[in-house]
């Protein structure tokens, strides 16, 4: 059988033929390989269309922006203050903003055939949905690192240095790893994905806002207060915090993980139970 | 890679039931599918299709009814079910977002390959579909054509033993209709299993070896194409004439060659029930000799709606539901 060398829109039989015959079964691809696999089909998305990444780049500009020069000599007195003091609770909070786009990005996936190829496949159920959060994750790292260059840019100064900064980021990412998995969840009972933004901000906004992200909990009446305090957003802030200016706590580290851990452990098989059947 | 009793059944569906709140889609289907044939599935729009093979393909529960394939449970068994069939859906089932090749890439890596192989494996199946110019295209700018190819491309980047097809060539042109047709025959004479869900005779006939007729979600005949082609009627001659006034001539003439003549409601058309090209070739020469003069003729399968209509006795029905987009 000869092969042309001139590609031709033909369809040629004695190569189907060839390409038919000439494939062993392998054996199945590791739980590991095939979610990542699905991080790389995340990462090629981005590279096809990078400007989905303007989301989560030009929001934390100004978030910082706006909180440092608005509010900055309203809250602390002074923006350099207040701005060692925002830092890390805005790098929390965009950060778990941009897991409410996970739930949006599953929801827009189900609505597409190739979910039908990928739950046809041989391999571990869960891997679509960890490899298309892993992917997200290097959202949350390309958000962080725009707040903390653009915060030093501003005059920010962590005590911790490289080090103290790095830490803080990676227990941010893995929390919103954690987080991402009830937005995943929403993502596959809604309907639509302006469904999913809709109700991922509702509960998101509240919980940011309700945390000592901005404010310190002492400020506020008795009952927020507490709200506030067992929020594990503002500790997730706190041990950040503590991270970059190298003073965390390690039982705040603890609850972040814990909490990580837990949500993982409830709503990821709730949410690869739900893509299985929906 | 065939299986190894080519004789044995890789389909066996007992009474399939799926309900989607009042609408039964599928109410009893009763399959077998020889190991090897290409089996097809005719039916109307809504007529349960889709449905079927995405319950033999693990992706939807049955709410009764049993099927095995390849030997394995589909509910009990389904990860032995998923890695012995490919699936190419009736939507896309391809990701838009990327590249001809890399979806080709993606799938051999989550079939197992070593990166190395699923590159190599994909340039091969680019190359065999005769997609490689496109390959380094975003999907969503391929052709319908293109896009079917990869789609079954990429349902063979590991050779299945069975492959479900579901309407393969709703909404292509004539040429990429003969393509995917070809790659069909090509993937069957290589010994894969292939069911294949169309809404075509003809295609069922050019292709499967043992058809199933559906409706509303029920088996309403079953057979070779022979079989159910003699059982509807085989085909017919279909001449228009350049004068309607010539009618009646004509249709003595048929009448006398063929018999049967049916009077189309267009005053210049009429048709005869004929399967055997050399004696409507003979009965269009007589019309010739007589001074008939002819538009145009065409000898024609019964379709789908003509099928319907000797096996139930009422067209078939399109039934009211959302178009999904391709
Ligand atoms: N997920 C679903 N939810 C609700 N109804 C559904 C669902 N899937 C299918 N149906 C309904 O079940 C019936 C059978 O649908 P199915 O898609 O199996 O038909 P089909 O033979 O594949 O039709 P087509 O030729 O249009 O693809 C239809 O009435 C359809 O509206
Ligand atoms: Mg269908």
């Amino acid at each position: 059988m000869s092969v042309e060398t001139t590609p031709t829109p033909e369809i040629r039989d004695a190569a189907i033929q060839k390409a038919l015959a000439s494939t062993p079964r392998p054996p199945r691809a590791s739980a590991l390989d095939a979610a990542l696999t699905f991080g790389w089909r995340g990462m090629l998305k981005v590279k096809h269309v990078p400007e989905q990444l303007l989301d989560v780049t030009i929001t934390p500009v100004m978030f910082v922006l706006m909180f440092t020069y608005l509010f900055g000599g309203a809250i602390a007195g002074s923006t350099g203050d207040y701005l060692d003091y925002i830092l890390p609770g805005i790098l929390v909070m965009s950060v778990l903003f941009t897991t409410v786009y996970s739930g949006i990005a599953i929801n827009t996936d189900l609505t597409k055939g190739v979910v039908d190829r990928f739950r046809s496949l041989p391999i571990w159920r869960p891997a679509p949905l960890v490899g298309s959060l892993l992917g997200d994750s290097v959202r949350y790292v390309v958000a962080g690192t725009v707040i903390v260059v653009l915060g030093l840019i501003l005059g920010f100064r962590p005590e911790a240095g490289v080090g103290g900064v790095v830490a803080a980021m990676a227990l941010t990412v893995v929390f919103a790893f954690g987080l991402s998995w009830i937005f995943t969840t929403l993502g596959l009972l809604m309907r639509s994905p302006n469904a999913v933004m809709n109700a991922g901000f509702m509960g998101i906004f509240p919980l940011t806002f309700l945390s000592n992200v901005f404010v310190e909990p002492e400020t506020l009446p008795a009952g927020l207060e507490w709200f506030v305090n067992v929020n594990p957003i503002s500790i997730l802030a706190d041990a950040s915090r503590g991270l970059m200016e190298g003073n965390a706590d390690a039982s705040d580290i603890t609850i972040v993980l814990a909490v990580a851990a837990a949500l993982t452990a409830v709503f990821m098989p709730l949410t690869t139970r739900l893509y299985r059947t929906r | 890679m065939t299986s190894p009793k080519p004789q044995a059944l890789a389909i066996e569906a007992e009474g399939l039931v799926k309900s989607f709140g009042e609408t039964k889609a599928v109410d009893g289907v009763d399959l077998s599918v020889r190991g090897g044939s290409v089996y097809g599935v005719l039916g109307p729009n809504g007529a349960g299709k889709t449905t079927t093979i995405r319950m033999l393909a693990t992706l939807l529960r049955p709410d009764a009814g049993s099927a095995r394939v390849l030997g394995h449970d589909v509910v009990e068994e389904g990860d032995a079910v998923r890695a012995a069939v490919s699936l190419t859906g009736q939507m896309a089932s391809v990701d838009e977002d990327l590249t001809g090749r890399e979806n080709l890439v993606l799938l051999g890596r989550l079939l197992g390959l070593k990166r190395g192989a699923a590159k190599e494996r994909a340039t091969e199946l680019l190359e065999a579909f005769g997609i490689a110019e496109a390959a380094a295209r975003l999907v969503k700018n391929y052709s319908g054509g293109m896009r079917r190819r990869l789609d079954i491309a990429a349902s063979l980047v590991v050779t299945p033993q069975l492959l479900f097809l579901d309407e393969p060539t709703t909404g292509l042109d004539p040429r990429s209709r003969n393509q995917v047709w070809d790659i069909i025959r090509a993937l069957s004479s290589s010994g894969t299993t292939i069911l294949l869900c169309t809404q075509y005779l003809e295609e069922a006939d050019q292709l499967a070896d043992g058809i199933a007729v559906i409706d509303h979600g029920r088996v309403i005949a079953e057979g070779t194409p022979g079989q159910l082609k003699a059982s509807v009627g085989s085909g017919a001659l279909h001449v228009r004439l350049l004068d309607p006034d010539q009618r009646p001539e004509a249709e003595q003439l048929l009448l006398r060659n063929l018999g049967g003549v049916k009077l189309e409601p267009d005053p210049a058309a009429l048709s005869v029930g004929c399967a055997d090209g050399n004696k409507a070739a003979e009965a269009l020469a007589e019309l010739a000799r007589g001074g008939v003069q002819v538009a145009d003729f065409s000898l024609g399968q019964p379709s789908l709606d003509e099928v319907f209509l000797a096996l139930t006795g009422h067209p078939a029905e399109e039934e009211e539901k959302e178009e999904q987009p391709a």
